[in-house]
């Protein structure tokens, strides 16, 4: 990748349900994919619940968005990190995470990848911008 | 520095709308260059020309609009706004909607993009 292709980071702070926050935001995250861009998304605090497979949002009556977050890997979207801390402070593991894709080879499936709080400020560190949703 | 500036809250409901105003200002002022200014989520309500707010009170599009009209490129995006009933025809002047493909060159192109918003 050439160095004139600016890196963009995405956090995901707030929880996916109760505000149009992290839903807006991933249709923000699937545009920008198509340009030449390099993404990450990283998931922390409330937004770890946003990786939480097995939603349903019948009751709420509002269209659930889960099941995009499995498309990433086909936008190209392979940077997908969740913070360590923020899941064990909600009991959430690796085995509640949500599929983001595929491996292209094997198909074995792809979970985002649980990082801690000082691997996320190296990378936050070499981003050109950073966008919240 | 070149600055892009994303709005995520409606007006009077929430600061957001008041300080990235007030940022856009101090910043003009200190010489930094506003690459593009972005409303989203219930931002796109701060740019409709239907509001009517009591006279001893701040006009909070019509200052985006003055704004704009100095060149500044003021963009809505269309799906944001499509949802809550933002078209054209609402808009303020020098306010244009347009889709996420303008946040993206503006996060491209800009040296710091600043959020205002929860």
């Amino acid at each position: 990748m050439s160095d004139d292709i600016k890196k963009i980071m995405f956090t995901v702070r707030n929880a996916p349900h109760g505000t149009i926050y992290v839903y807006e935001g991933l249709e923000v995250k699937l545009i920008m994919a198509a340009y030449d861009a390099d993404i990450s998304v990283v998931f922390m605090d409330d937004g770890v619940y946003a990786l939480k497979q097995g939603q349903n949002t019948d009751e709420l009556g509002i269209k659930g968005f889960e099941k995009t977050y499995g498309v990433f890997v086909d936008y190209e979207i392979e940077n997908v990190f969740v913070d360590k801390q923020s899941m064990e402070d909600r009991g959430m593991t690796v085995d509640d995470l949500l599929v983001i894709g595929e491996d292209e080879d094997t198909e074995a499936p792809i979970k985002p990848k649980v990082v801690d709080a000082a691997e996320i400020a190296a990378m936050m560190a070499e981003q050109h911008n950073i966008m919240s949703f | 520095m070149k600055l892009a500036v994303c709005i995520y809250e409606g007006p009077y409901n929430h600061e957001a709308s008041d300080s990235a105003y007030h940022f856009i200002k101090a910043a003009i002022d200190k010489g930094h260059e506003i690459r593009g200014i972005f409303f989203y989520h219930d931002g796109v309500y701060n740019v409709t020309k239907l509001m009517e707010p009591p006279q001893d009170d701040r006009h909070i599009a019509n200052r985006w609009s003055e704004l704009g009209a100095t060149g500044i490129d003021i963009v809505v995006c269309i799906a944001a706004a499509k949802r809550r009933g933002i078209v054209d025809d609402v808009l303020v002047d020098n306010v244009r909607i347009s889709g996420l493909g303008q946040l993206t060159m503006m996060a491209i192109e800009a040296d710091r993009m600043v959020t205002f918003g929860d």
